[in-house]
């Protein structure tokens, strides 16, 4: 891909390299299923990726943010329990009506979120910490609310879940990916064209020189941590329409794929470079590599796990490839 | 008494202290140590026993974050160290010759898996979270690999001394992690090898043009960090007598991170300090040992392990202190709020 640009004379720039190596992989890698299994090259296929990763999705965009700034945050997948659960407390235990429920579950993602920022900028523990505190402090949360599944029988929540909005001939994608396409979109924007957005890259470049310019970090890195929270329980939310369950066991190690996702997508761990879009392409990486696995069928659980790392380490070692090369 | 509040392990010593004294306070029967056929017993004896592989994994990763990387595999590499030795112990006669062997594997497979994450890390440039991530991941599949998703048990007498066994009336477990903790204090602080891990942590490039071997150093502290996690598989199997791929050392990396950091040392590379992380796994055993001696419900055990987190954090962090300084006496001034420069510790 790389040489056949040169030819036409055009090289891409190099902030936007680990992108274009994360899209060609994913690129060869339908081909490759589409020419493997026969099912695998209709559109739902892909359809499909955005609808079973809707909820990631959204994660992944919030945990961009974070590790935009030079953070990490690892409480995502509890956060997302934490959700669930709440869901399924209010409206199985308690008989909420589902927009209150879903109210109150924002609400306390933000407040999260937040509390961890403001641990992270007032007493300067280190993004790793007190993310891992949030973890344990939402993951005990959860089973302090309930130690068993609600299974939601809510009916708002069932024609949320049920309705397929209709693309063309016999593809469909769900209310999920219309929310998750709405907070990328959102996410990209203000990104790249808000001034909120500029202090995000500057901080992660160098918090010491965005400070100095006068720019204002602490709010702004709090707010990077409230939008993750608030992602976190959108996500959870998304996963509540998914599964119809409230789990405390909901979304177990999810902040390492959230992570993964961000990075495959080229966003580089101490901050400052990267693209929300990228994130997208990360998530659908992961998810191709899953769907892969699933067609294949013959795996078991132990040969999945091992496929799974060998095939993120083949894109992550192309990747590297590609971006070196050129540089 | 200002000289030992500015010295490095004052507060993460204190947190310990503070902890066992709330441990003296709930239960006063929690320091009684029993010695029974020339074994001690009690919740001390314990804490020892059962932290000593985390307190191998948090000097492992000591190393691997003071050049300011991260290790997430050191749980896989536990649950195939323990799967590899209790396959080759129970497909085999027992005997010490037998259990020596099992351990010699298990420990080469450790290394083989180090040499893995080096390669990716130091020689390919992978940042070391995604890099380990892949091992994390695949690991758990080949320990399941290596059990043929079983859990195998075993009943080996000889096997069982690195998890439970005793010498000299202390648990052998503890006496092992105490002689690595020693080696790798004598071989960082005694040559220039910690100074060297401390250059490619604090600036990774500098240190490579100053004509510091990086990659090298970068690819050793992997091999040491999977290599402690394989012996710290081989104690938290032996414990159980088998092994489980599913759930040995499940979590573990986040345990052993939390110690790393309550140590003392900072993610962010650098400065580093052994004696610390021993003191932070101590403390995250005595909690772990607390919610079990004080009776606290298991479905609020994270709720607790995250508050009293939370508090040694606080406790740790400079600008807690200083804020909380700082409202109790707004007299002190400017001058006060600003900490006096550190002086670099050479010593361990």
């Amino acid at each position: 891909m790389t040489t056949l640009a040169r030819v036409k004379g055009y090289r891409p720039q190099q902030r936007h390299l680990p992108i274009l190596a994360t899209m060609a992989l994913l690129i060869g890698a339908y081909i490759f299923g589409a020419s493997s299994y026969e099912a695998f090259g209709s559109g739902q296929v892909i359809l499909d990726l955005f609808i079973n990763n809707a909820f990631l999705l959204v994660v992944a965009v919030g945990m961009t943010f974070v590790i935009l700034t030079g953070g990490i945050d690892l409480s995502v997948g509890s956060v997302v329990a934490l959700s669930t659960v709440i869901s399924g407390d209010l409206l199985q235990k308690h008989g909420w009506p589902a927009y209150a429920a879903i109210a109150v579950v924002l609400v306390v993602g933000a407040l999260l979120g937040a509390g961890m920022g403001a641990l992270i900028h007032f007493f300067e523990i280190q993004p790793f910490i007190a993310t891992l505190i949030g973890m344990f402090f939402a993951r005990g949360l959860c089973y302090t609310i309930t130690t068993e599944a609600y299974s939601i029988d809510n009916a708002t929540i069932a024609t949320l879940a049920q309705t397929q909005i209709p693309l063309g001939d016999e593809l469909h994608i769900s209310i999920s990916v219309v929310v998750a396409l709405v907070v990328v979109a959102a996410a990209a924007y203000v990104l790249a064209f808000t001034r909120f957005g500029r202090t995000v890259y500057s901080i992660g470049g160098n918090a010491q020189s965005a400070m100095l310019m006068g720019l204002k970090t602490g709010r702004t890195k709090i707010a990077v941590y409230t939008i993750s929270g608030v992602c976190s329980a959108l996500g959870g939310l998304l996963l509540v329409l998914y599964k119809s369950s409230g789990d405390p066991l909901n979304g177990v190690g999810l902040e390492l794929t959230a992570i993964a996702a961000v990075v495959i997508g080229g966003t580089i761990l101490t901050g400052g470079s990267g693209y929300v879009l990228g994130t997208v392409l990360g998530i659908m990486v992961l998810g191709i590599i899953q769907t892969l696995i699933t067609f294949d069928g013959t795996l078991n659980s132990w040969w999945t796990s091992i496929i799974t790392g060998a095939l993120l380490f083949v894109f992550i070692v192309l990747q590297r490839l590609v971006t070196r090369r050129t540089r | 008494m200002k000289a030992l509040t500015k010295q490095r392990l004052f507060w993460p010593v204190v947190a310990l202290l503070v902890l066992l004294l709330g441990d003296l306070i709930a239960s006063p029967s929690f320091f009684k140590i029993e010695l029974r056929d020339v074994h001690l017993y009690g919740n001390v004896i314990d804490i020892l026993k059962n932290g000593a592989p985390l307190i191998l994994i948090a000097i492992g990763m000591t190393l691997v974050i003071a050049t300011r990387g991260i290790d997430l595999s050191v749980g896989a590499v536990v649950a195939i160290s323990g799967a590899l030795a209790c396959l080759w112990i129970s497909d085999n006669p027992d005997g010490v010759g037998t259990t020596l062997i099992a351990f010699g594997l298990a420990l080469g497979l450790s290394l083989l898996l180090g040499v893995w994450n080096g390669w990716l890390v130091a020689a390919l440039g992978i940042q070391p979270i995604i890099a380990t991530l892949i091992l994390m991941v695949a690991g758990r599949g080949i320990a399941q690999l290596i059990s043929d998703g079983q859990i195998i048990t075993v009943n080996s007498h000889s096997f069982e001394w690195i998890g439970s066994g005793y010498l000299f009336t202390l648990p052998g477990a503890i006496l092992i992690a105490l002689a690595v903790f020693v080696l790798a204090s004598v071989l960082v602080r005694r040559s220039a090898l910690g100074l060297l891990v401390e250059a490619v942590g604090g600036n990774p490039e500098a240190s490579r043009l100053a004509g510091l071997r990086s990659a090298r150093l970068t690819w050793l502290v992997y091999v040491f960090c999977a290599l402690c996690a394989g012996i710290a598989g081989l104690m938290i199997s032996a414990n159980v007598h088998s092994a489980d791929a599913n759930h040995a050392g499940l979590f573990i990396e986040l345990d052993a991170i939390l110690a790393v950091v309550v140590g003392g040392t900072q993610l962010t590379g650098g400065r580093f300090s052994l004696g610390g992380s021993v003191i932070g796994a101590l403390l995250i055993q005595t909690l772990t040992t607390t919610v079990n001696a004080l009776g606290i419900p298991p479905e609020s055990i994270m709720l607790f392990k995250a508050i009293v987190v939370l508090v040694v954090c606080l406790l740790l962090s400079p600008a807690f202190r200083r804020k909380f300084r700082r409202r109790r006496s707004p007299q002190a001034g400017p001058s006060a709020a600003t900490p006096a420069p550190e002086k670099v510790e050479v010593t361990a």
